[in-house]
């Protein structure tokens, strides 16, 4: 195999393992809005109270996948 | 740009910056590019915006006033909530942080049209504005006091400088994940819109047998542009929500 070639593939084996974060990241949001419906249903009078955490809360631990797929699209398109 | 089918695909290149006015002054390029153009645009809307909604001021608002007035209520809400009263004294300065970046974000949602928020550089500045708006009002107004908040209190001593280590870390690497947050999720929101928009046109470039298949990145497409809707919002409310959250350390280092 040509050093070129095993660079290319290198590439996307690693844009691949890249996107393993996603997933990682996906069990901190399912964790996220099961404890959550858990909390909620325990005392739904405090819902509407604790929205904003909540979302909060997403979008910094799905940010994180986030970061996972940039460097996977970068792996992909930029480099 | 990739058409037929089985070519390679380009999403980065929306990205590009482009000179729109050139202007070079004394062998410096300070040319109007794409990536300036949309931020005066944002800036220009925010102040329309905002200017048509203070301009009545009567007792029945109008519908422009009404919506100037939800924005101020719901940017006052975050400001006290995260920051406290004495927080509203940067409410001027959360409000149009909060408001460029959306209008922003929002802007890069017209087809052919360019996210100024996508560019490291931007989210970088702005993020640093605020590092240093911290670290200036912090050390102004409590002097020496302001580096207490890396010395939690009821730590034991024999753990203490690890903590210290950390927290001044966790303290200098703000800027860094404060940009990158909404950068990568700009960036990578159009990546994802773009690589489904050319599925489509590679499928209906592919034969006749699946070019039906065609409709379904389609709807994929719309799916995932209410997403990025929400994504746009939701990222242009952590950015003002997080930076009320380091204005409160400046305001009161150490603890609440």
């Amino acid at each position: 195999m040509e050093p070129h070639e095993l660079a290319l593939a290198a590439k996307y084996v690693g844009a691949g393992l890249a996107a393993i974060g996603t997933g990682a990241a996906g069990i901190g949001v399912g964790t996220l809005f099961g404890q959550f419906l858990n909390g909620a249903l325990r005392n739904p009078s405090a819902v509407d109270g604790q929205f904003g955490r909540l979302i909060f809360g997403f979008a910094v631990t799905e940010a994180l996948g986030i970061f996972a797929l940039l460097i996977s699209f970068l792996l992909l398109f930029a480099v | 740009m990739a058409t037929e089918p089985g070519a390679v695909i380009h999403p980065i290149e929306q990205f590009h910056i482009n000179p729109v006015v050139p202007i070079n002054v004394a062998g410096y390029d300070v040319s109007l590019t794409n990536s300036g153009l949309y931020m005066l645009l944002a800036v220009a809307l925010a102040c329309l915006m905002t200017a048509i909604a203070g301009r009545g001021g009567s007792g029945v608002p109008t519908r422009m006033q009404a919506l100037g007035e939800m924005a101020y209520e719901f940017t006052a809400g975050m400001v006290r909530s995260a920051a406290g009263e004495a927080g509203m004294r940067f409410f001027p300065f959360v409000f149009s942080v909060f408001f460029f970046v959306l209008i922003c974000n929002l802007l890069g949602f017209f087809p052919y049209s360019f996210v100024a928020t996508s560019q490291i550089i931007i989210t970088a500045a702005l993020a640093l504005m605020v590092f240093l708006t911290v670290v200036f009002f912090g050390v102004k107004e409590h002097g020496t006091h302001f580096f207490s908040m890396f010395v939690p209190p009821g730590v034991p001593i024999y753990i203490l400088p690890l903590v210290v280590a950390i927290e001044i870390v966790s303290f200098l690497s703000r800027p860094i994940s404060h940009s990158v947050r909404l950068f990568a999720n700009m960036l990578a929101g159009h990546i994802t819109l773009y690589v489904f928009g050319a599925f489509v046109i590679m499928l209906l470039g592919a034969g006749a047998a699946v070019k039906g298949f065609a409709v379904l990145p389609f709807l994929m497409i719309i799916g995932i542009y209410a997403l990025e809707l929400l994504v746009a919002f939701l990222q242009a409310y952590v950015f003002a929500m997080l930076t009320c959250m380091y204005l409160n350390d400046a305001l009161h280092p150490g603890g609440h």
